[in-house]
């Protein structure tokens, strides 16, 4: 579904992106962990076309939506047309049917967007990349700043759509814990590099991983 | 009594033509985050134009459409040069609309001279209250609450609209969305070319324009747009009515000078209290 082949960002002199290669196939959940500044948003958005590659190939077959970090509403306009407005590529607006999935938003699709709270606003930011109609959501943090409850209930519904739908994840934390305790697989960044990768059980008992991202006994250490 | 009724009425009308200029300023601006210095020029060409047109005998109505929509293009022209090269920052487009605005000068001088052009519009007028009320006046008003109509009506209940709207309040979600953020742009600057020509148009028979006219239209476009708060055209409509009859009635009863200070006055304590309530702001989020 997607596939990346030794992929290069540069900003200028800097280089965000050193020769990544991964894949997400069809339904499958994977999650991109590392440290703040590793590139892990930096491949979404270039995945998005937004940031230009230096070289290697980028392929995306079928629909792709990106939640970016921020959640980056429309925050002068309502829900309703946050929502509308994602589906600016797509034949059908009737946001009809994100109501029903996150029920929060019916009784404010009038409201101002950026009026809402952090984890209504982050439902509109999913909704608006669901009325794509994906087959690929990608979701920048969405779990930053948020109550533990709210991400479970995000989470879960994410999961439903996964799993009733095939809808393919791919999700970029910091929450290390979280990416991997809801995807099959993932990759670690650092400094533009996938320096691991592997299924997400596997990637939970590994030393490194627990030390780097995990909260080890380096991280009490210090 | 009479003479403050004229003065009224004549504020008005020239309100109507500051509130069409601050529209364009405001589009422009939602969309794109670039304050278009040379939006004033829009109009100057609108008015040249049309007088032009009539000049070689097109019947009025489609001399002033033609004028319009040469304004129009003049608008996407100036959206082209100050905004189409990606990266482009708001500010660096600014200067450009400068540039163009000065360089719409020489361009003015050559095609049609260096003095001032007007043509008649409708002539009459219709008493009211044992006043004279031109009905060119009466006609700019009305045009004026059409396009205002049709704006809100374009801005808050169509999709296009929204796409406009989405470009100015967050350009980077709206690309991942899949909108051409700046050829939305090109499209603002467009429609602000047409609505600075339709000033020009429906203004030049009231006031005649030449070439530096654009100084004196945007400085008061301008003042009813940040009136306005850059945001809702249909604020700028107020603004401008406002600023309209003020000035008439300094114009009137103290000295014609006067009134394009009162605009300048008017902006420089509109910016100088936004300017301090975000300071203050500031210092409440540090």
């Amino acid at each position: 579904m997607i596939q990346v082949e030794s992929l290069c960002v540069q900003y200028g002199a800097a280089i965000a992106l050193d020769g990544v290669s991964l894949h997400v196939s069809a339904g499958e959940k994977v999650a991109l962990i590392g440290a703040n500044g590793a590139g892990k948003s930096t491949l979404l958005n270039a995945l998005s076309g937004i940031v230009a590659k230096k070289s290697g190939t980028i392929r995306i077959d079928g629909r792709w939506a990106h939640v970016p970090e921020g959640r980056q509403l429309f925050s002068e306009l309502s829900v309703e047309d946050n929502l509308r407005l994602g589906a600016f590529c797509a034949s059908d607006r009737n946001p009809a049917w994100i109501y029903e999935l996150l029920p929060e938003l019916a009784p404010r699709r009038r409201q101002r967007a950026g009026s809402l709270s952090g984890g209504q606003q982050q439902m509109v930011a999913i909704g608006r990349g669901l009325m794509a109609r994906p087959d690929v959501l990608a979701i920048d943090e969405m779990s930053l700043g948020l109550a533990p409850l709210v991400v479970q209930r995000l989470a879960a519904q994410l999961l439903r759509l996964n799993s009733e739908r095939g809808l393919a994840l791919l999700l970029v934390e910091q929450s290390a814990r979280l990416a991997l305790s809801l995807c099959d697989r993932a990759y670690v960044f650092e400094t533009g590099r996938v320096v691991a990768q592997g299924a997400a059980a596997e990637l939970r008992d590994s030393p490194f991983v627990e030390r780097a991202y995990l909260g080890g006994p380096l991280e009490e250490a210090s | 009594m009479s003479a403050f009724l004229s003065y009224l009425v004549h504020g008005i009308s020239v309100g109507c033509g500051f509130a069409l200029i601050a529209s364009g300023i405001i589009i422009v601006y939602r969309v794109t985050r670039v304050v278009n210095l040379a939006q004033g020029m829009f109009s100057v060409v609108a008015g040249f134009a049309a007088s032009s047109l009539l000049g070689l005998g097109l019947p009025h109505g489609l001399a002033e459409l033609v004028a319009i929509a040469t304004a129009a293009a003049v608008g996407l022209a100036t959206g082209c040069v100050a905004t189409a090269k990606p990266g482009t920052s708001p500010q660096a487009s600014l200067i450009a609309t400068l540039g163009v605005g000065v360089f719409a000068y020489a361009v003015e001088i050559l095609t049609w001279g260096d003095q001032p052009r007007s043509f008649s519009g409708l002539s009459g007028a219709y008493e009211f209250l044992g006043t004279d009320v031109p009905k060119q006046y009466l006609l700019v008003t009305l045009v004026t609450l059409v396009v205002f109509g049709a704006l809100e009506v374009f801005f808050e209940r169509t999709y296009a609209g929204k796409v406009l709207s989405a470009c100015a309040s967050n350009p980077y979600a709206a690309r991942l969305q899949g909108i051409r953020v700046v050829r939305m742009g090109l499209y603002g600057f467009a429609l602000g070319g047409a609505l600075g020509g339709v000033a020009g148009v429906l203004l030049t028979p009231v006031q005649p324009v030449s070439y530096d006219s654009d100084v004196s239209l945007f400085v008061n476009g301008f003042a009813a747009a940040i009136l306005a708060g850059l945001k809702r055209p249909v604020l700028g409509l107020l603004g401008g009515v406002v600023l309209g009859i003020a000035e008439s009635m300094v114009a009137g009863y103290a000295k014609a000078s006067y009134q394009s200070s009162l605009a300048l006055l008017l902006t420089l304590a509109i910016l100088v209290t936004q300017a301090a309530r975000r300071e203050a702001l500031h210092a409440v989020e540090e």
